[in-house]
């Protein structure tokens, strides 16, 4: 039996009994990277802090990495990494200052090395020590990346990553994601995009997953269809 | 141990970076306490009869007040560009957070106390050279940071925070103001006695409160 990174039975979670996520059922295995797309409201930004561990589901089970949430959510933690449309930096302090600070909080090892290499590989070496207010929008999500990567993660949860990202940032992006042998949950918008990256596609729909299929049983053009199909 | 240790100590000296670059909160503490001082000097002019009477009380309304103003800027800080839940992302239990921003509260609150009590002391010309002042002083700050910080992040997901803060913080913080105020007036009256007294009952607040609010702060932070 293949390991999973991510597994969640019959989760549900309702905000003043209005739900958002309807028995969702998913898994992740080990390795495999999972692109979910869905409309506006459809729940995708719901599931990922759910699975960040950010909120709690009104019902249902989630594990991650074998360990159960909210029971082992500390340990969770030190395993995932997770991007979202907020940067999660301070403005007033360095790039440098927030990748350490994080890196400390992760008990990261040679953090400094780590932090270098990072900077390397994201393209922010020459920003390391500019405050982050005074960033662009791009460069900071760069750093918001490097955050999400500093304690090397084997799973990545991502919510519309290339949101603000230039084209460049989002090569730099997608060879990341591709170089890292993280399990990845992205949720996005962007078709094409997300295909770069997918192993794996689904449709979140109405809090539930609709659709799910290999990508390369599927072709951008096929798949936009069957995404309207579930959008209306 | 470390591992409770050492991120509450990363999560306080972030803080203290951050206020250094700043200075919303110090600055904050220090200019509304010292203000409110110079107008209770002119409100209550004071005399060698009446100033054991009247000191204790402005001053810690004073402190009181400019702390709710500091407690606000603090959760709002991490609150404003989603930076609390990076925090919340970081493998440390909840109350490793509260602990972190009760230290970095406790030490903006005590350094503006650094220089707003000896100017207490010239306004109202009284001398605090007391060994209970300190300890006074100490306490009761531990005391307020810790249900401050409780409170501002109960309030920091609400609409008006700046309103809701002290309406749901003073009532708490009675006790540890009512003890503070005597305690401060039993030292200006040389009275170890009482001194001993209040100085207990502070440390026992304290301990109720810090211990009741990492519990609940968890809670808190929950959507």
């Amino acid at each position: 039996m293949t390991e999973q990174a991510a597994r969640l039975q019959s989760v549900t979670k309702s905000y003043d009994e209005a739900p958002i996520l309807r028995d969702l059922n998913l898994s992740v295995n080990v390795g495999e990277r999972l692109v979910l797309f869905g409309a506006n409201g459809s729940g995708k930004t719901t599931l990922v802090r759910m699975l960040a561990t950010l909120i709690k589901p009104t019902s249902g089970f989630i594990e991650i990495d074998g360990m159960e949430l909210p029971k082992h959510g500390v340990r969770v933690r030190q395993n995932i990494g997770v991007l979202t449309h907020q940067y999660l930096l301070y403005d007033d302090l360095t790039g440098y200052e927030n990748l350490r600070f994080f890196g400390k909080m992760f008990r990261v090892d040679h953090l400094t090395e780590r932090i270098m290499y990072l900077a390397e590989m994201i393209g922010i070496s020459d920003k390391l020590h500019v405050r982050t207010r005074t960033l662009s929008h791009g460069m900071q999500k760069r750093f918001s990346l490097a955050r999400a990567l500093i304690h090397s993660p084997s799973i990545l949860i991502m919510d519309e990553p290339e949101t603000g990202l230039d084209q460049e940032a989002i090569e730099i992006l997608v060879n990341i994601v591709k170089s890292v042998k993280s399990s990845l949950i992205m949720t996005t918008h962007n078709v094409e995009f997300g295909f770069r990256l997918a192993d794996r596609v689904g449709i979140i729909s109405g809090g539930s997953i609709a659709y799910q299929e290999r990508r390369d049983a599927l072709d951008v053009q096929e798949f936009k269809k069957i995404l309207t199909q579930h959008s209306v | 141990m470390n591992y409770f240790l050492i991120p509450i100590l990363q999560i306080a000296y972030k803080d203290i970076i951050l206020e250094l670059r700043t200075k919303d909160i110090f600055v904050t503490i220090l200019i509304f306490a010292l203000l409110m001082g110079v107008i209770f000097s002119f409100v209550f002019v004071p005399t060698k009869q009446n100033v054991v009477l009247i000191l204790p009380g402005t001053l810690w309304v004073s402190i009181t007040f400019a702390g709710v103003l500091g407690f606000n800027r603090s959760l709002v800080l991490e609150k404003d560009k989603g930076n609390l839940d990076g925090l919340l992302l970081c493998p440390v239990t909840r109350d490793v957070i509260y602990f972190g921003k009760f230290l970095g509260l406790f030490l903006f609150m005590i350094s503006a106390e650094i220089f707003i009590v000896p100017l207490y002391a010239v306004l109202y010309n009284v001398s605090i050279l007391d060994v209970g002042i300190p300890v006074i002083v100490i306490l009761t700050t531990i005391g307020f940071a810790a249900v401050g910080t409780l409170f501002s992040a109960i309030c920091v997901n609400t609409r008006s925070r700046e309103v809701m803060l002290p309406i749901l913080l003073l009532p708490v913080s009675v006790p540890i103001i009512v003890a503070a105020v005597e305690g401060t007036r039993s030292i200006l009256e040389g009275s170890p006695v009482g001194i001993e007294r209040w100085v207990q009952l502070l440390a026992a607040f304290d301990v109720i409160f810090l211990v009741l609010a990492a519990f609940t702060f968890g809670a808190v932070l929950e959507e």
